[in-house]
């Protein structure tokens, strides 16, 4: 009996008759005493299910977080892989299946599966490694201290075994403590710290890796969900005579929205024998819908809103010292104000969303491209009466995520429409119109900053007032809608004697959510535009200014959130350092060009750009991007420097091109040619360089994105003089 | 419904599916050949890039009845294990993050190759510049197909792969 000849096989069945045949073949799996005797420790153990090896020697590694393009997937089996002490071309790794018991939390966001799992693994990987050696030491009848481990042998002295040929001897040896099991020292490794080649990649170059939509199942249906084109609408009632009517149409009935927690809009569904069958009778539907109370909103409405709102002294949150009076008192020569928008945008990943459903009267079986799975299994328990642990969650890869793949109103809508075709496999397809006009947006926001400097060139004061459509008040009530939106301006890089801010939330209709970097994309654009404000009023060169601003040894830490990890000064200034030298600050540029820096905290990693730029009639062309990242141990640090390209070119199309406006309650951009993204052409050279580090590794999967368009707007100002303050830039600001 | 015949990565096929079927939903939904992505379904983002008869098309907008006795490529047909100079270049520099658009990448430095054996950057970029990567990989295919390029040319020593720490 192996274990590794059927990837896809179920997790339980395969602990149960590894158990009940006696056979212990598996290194590292579930012991059921354990999880009796204390479920609670049991379900912190990170032993049971990360490693498995076979007789031949076949490592596999079990990946529990979703990969949608961070490379998360060889990021953790990396971590495991050092400890465990084996090649990493050797290793074949493995998506999870969805499993709280043996996984705990797999949701895959805030920039957080590196840092949550970093320890974990390593004792994962370092217990495995002492129940192999120990097994080795007991067949030499040797100390197990006089034993070593390379590429998949136990060593000693001259004598090797193969980890294969130890695995039954191992696993039946006791599950070291792992709070003293020992790891290994940093100065050690061999595959953390190196540009380790992704696995995942080749199967990336041939057609075969299989993303969500890409799941074909024996008798499978497809379906896509017409839905109301105003947020919050809904059926009043509908006709799908002629759609009915197509050859190939299965099916066409009415979904009902579930707006608590999951805020999926409902339909009418139409299931057929291919996607395009399903899509060419969508639009023979004849549906009369109530538009609801959001019908009359735009882009335009909100932003008057917004300066309403802005106008007025708002909700305190946090203040020291008096900033008002500090303001006032100031020359007008020293004082420094000015409003910041932001747009709604979309995330637009290349792979639409979707989701397979294949519901039995007794289990549902669900494959799903999904940052947060088990949140998926869930709310499929939940819309088809089934209990959590009948649904069964595939983890598909995903064609991007950047947030939107957190959400759960896809696989709800799979899970309605899988019910309605009970003992059928149904496809759900997303067309890229349902995919840009119904997304969770980036909030808009509006900020209005105002401050002064002493003739000193000390920060006086500075107060940020701002308005969003707030994520918080959208999905939680219970939290203050401020919550989810002020970010880094809670935590103060820098040195200001007077210090206010306030917010107030906007009232929308418009549904808004977690997108790369969250309110950090937002909140570094305010607050690094801002500081660049101060030192041209200062007379400052922006860079030496931040330096200056910074101190010395400052730790601030989150007045409202005591316990969040506090921003440590000298390490933003470590990377303004950094990515300054290599971008050559300072140094001449030709006339028309400009350079801009920025750096921000976020996700508990540190990050700072510094962009030249070409502006002549109108047009703005990013040439060059110097980026530096402090995130601790760069575990693959080649995936690393592609996670902050990545940041980047995302940032600049926020930056420079894209954004979803409102009309009619409604988004207006629906595709591609209204939502332009940066092409290879505009893509400017990309350099990233990292703070070599020993401490515990933080997120890099959005950190590098909230610099990216305050220094391009630093560097069009450095370059023309124009302050460009609303997002994205419009020709019609730089002339 | 009519029988359409044409060749997919050499190999003959008949599908019975309505005539303005885009090629894209026959090759993913018919054939199950799902390496050929849907990404925009109005040919603006080329994730659905094939060669029809050697051409670069999108798929997503071209009609099944249109490609009749004619002979379609996917990524799936474009080599065998992978060995195309493009594949190995795409590895080489760790290219795709999600990957979702490089199918259609790929197929568009292919048909691009075909036409231009000696690229500069600038005529990468103008070939590319209508492929759309939300992950931000353009620079890196850039490189990888500048790479193949000289690989091609018979240039000897690629450089360094980017993934210098191990092999697959």
């Amino acid at each position: 009996m192996t274990t590794t000849s059927k990837p896809q096989v179920s997790r339980r069945t395969l602990l149960k008759s590894a158990v009940t045949a006696g056979a212990a073949l598996v290194v590292g799996f579930e012991v059921p005493q354990i999880a009796k005797a204390d479920p609670a420790k049991a379900a912190v153990n990170p032993f049971r299910a990360w490693v498995r090896i076979d007789r031949a020697g076949q490592v596999t590694l079990i990946s529990a977080r979703s990969e949608m393009g961070q490379g998360i997937s060889s990021a953790l089996p990396m971590i495991l892989a050092e400890e465990l002490g084996v090649d990493w071309k050797d290793v074949r790794v493995e998506q999870a299946l969805t499993d709280p018991t043996l996984y705990g939390d797999q949701g895959t966001g805030g920039s957080g599966s590196v840092a949550g799992s970093w320890t974990p693994l390593r004792q994962a990987g370092a217990a495995a490694r002492v129940m192999l050696i120990g097994a080795a030491a007991e067949r030499w009848k040797v100390s197990p201290a006089d034993c070593t481990v390379r590429n998949g042998y136990v060593h000693h002295q001259s004598d090797k075994i193969a980890y294969g040929d130890l695995v039954e001897s191992a696993s039946k040896r006791p599950i070291p403590d792992l709070a003293t099991v020992p790891l290994k020292s940093p100065r050690d490794f061999q595959i953390v710290g190196k540009p380790m080649p992704r696995k995942d990649i080749p199967l990336k170059t041939d057609g075969s890796a299989q993303f969500g939509i890409d799941v074909r199942l024996p008798g499978m249906l497809y379906a896509v969900v017409e839905r109301c084109p105003v947020f919050g609408g809904k059926v009043k009632s509908f006709d799908a005579t002629k759609a009915k009517a197509l050859p190939g149409v299965r099916d066409v009935f009415e979904i009902p929205a579930v707006p608590e927690g999951v805020h999926s809009w409902g339909g009418v569904a139409v299931v057929a024998n291919t996607t395009w069958t399903a899509m060419q009778a969508r639009k023979q539907l004849r549906i009369d819908w109530d538009y609801g109370p959001h019908a009359t909103e735009s882009s335009e409405s909100l932003r008057r809103q917004f300066r309403r709102i802005v106008d007025s002294p708002c909700k305190v949150v946090f203040n020291t010292g008096d900033a008002d009076a500090a303001i006032s008192g100031s020359p007008a020569e020293k004082k420094v104000e000015a409003d910041y928008e932001l747009p709604f945008q979309a995330h637009a990943t290349m792979e639409p969303m979707n989701c397979t459903v294949h519901v039995k009267p007794d289990g549902a079986e669900v494959w799903a491209p999904a940052q947060g799975p088990d949140w998926v299994n869930g709310v499929v328990a939940q819309a088809t009466g089934l209990t959590p642990d009948k649904v069964k969650v595939h983890t598909t890869y995903m064609g991007g995520g950047f947030g939107r793949r957190y959400q759960a109103d896809f696989a709800v809508e799979a899970a309605q429409i899988g019910k309605k075709m009970t003992g059928t496999p149904v496809q759900l397809v997303w067309s890229r119109e349902d995919d840009m006009t119904h997304d969770f947006y980036r909030p808009a926001s509006y900020h209005r900053v105002s401050g002064a400097i002493d003739s000193q060139g000390n920060i006086l004061a500075w107060k940020h007032r701002s308005t969003s459509t707030s994520i918080a008040d959208w999905w939680d009530r219970k939290s203050p809608p401020e919550s989810s939106e002020l970010g880094c301006t809670l935590q103060m890089p820098y040195i200001a004697k007077n210090y206010k801010l306030e917010y107030l939330p906007a009232q929308s209709g418009v549904p808004r959510a977690w997108w790369r970097s969250v309110e950090a994309s937002s909140i570094g654009f305010v607050m690094e535009s801002y500081m660049d404000e101060l030192a041209h009023a200062a007379g400052a060169d922006p860079y030496e200014f931040r330096i200056a601003k910074l101190g010395d040894g400052r730790k601030i830490g989150n007045p409202l959130n005591p316990k969040d990890t506090a921003l440590e000064a000298d390490r933003m200034k470590g990377v303004l350092k950094l990515a300054a030298s290599k971008a050559g600050w300072g140094s001449p540029l030709a006339a028309g060009q400009g350079r801009g820096i920025a750096c921000h905290f976020s996700f508990n990693s540190y990050a700072a750009n510094v962009a030249e730029v070409t502006v002549s009639q109108g047009a703005v062309k990013v040439n060059r991007i110097v980026s530096a990242v402090d995130i601790g141990i760069a575990v693959n640090p080649e995936g690393v420097r592609a996670q902050v390209e990545s940041a980047i070119v995302y940032g600049l199309t926020a930056a420079l091109k894209s954004q979803i406006t409102i009309q009619d309650g409604r988004a207006v951009e629906s595709n591609f040619n209204k939502f332009p993204t940066l092409a290879m052409n505009e893509t400017p050279r990309l350099e990233v360089y990292i703070v070599p580090s020993e401490v515990a590794p933080t997120g890099i999967g959005e950190p590098g994105l909230p610099p990216v368009a305050p220094a391009v707007m630093n560097a069009i100002f450095a370059a023309t003089g124009k302050r460009i303050r609303r997002l994205p830039v419009i020709p019609s600001d730089l002339v | 419904m009519p029988e359409i015949t044409f060749l997919v990565n050499g190999k003959s096929t008949v599908v019975e599916v309505s005539g303005d079927t885009p090629l894209l939903w026959v090759l993913r939904d018919t054939l199950n050949l799902t390496g050929t992505k849907y990404g925009c379904g109005i040919a603006q983002c080329g994730a659905c890039t094939v060669h029809i008869d050697g051409q670069v098309q999108r798929s997503c907008v071209y009609p099944v009845s249109a490609v009749a006795g004619k002979n379609v490529t996917t990524i799936e047909g474009l080599s065998e294990n992978r060995t195309h100079p493009l594949q190995e270049a795409w590895i080489a520099e760790q290219v795709p993050q999600c990957g979702y658009c490089q199918s259609g990448q790929i197929m568009t430095a292919a048909g691009f190759l075909k036409s231009n054996q000696h690229p500069t950057p600038d005529d990468v970029d103008k070939a590319m510049s209508n492929n759309i990567c939300r992950c931000g990989t353009a620079q890196r295919i850039r490189a990888a197909i500048l790479r193949a390029a000289a690989a091609m040319n018979g240039a000897p020593g690629q450089g360094q792969s980017k993934a210098t720490g191990g092999e697959l």
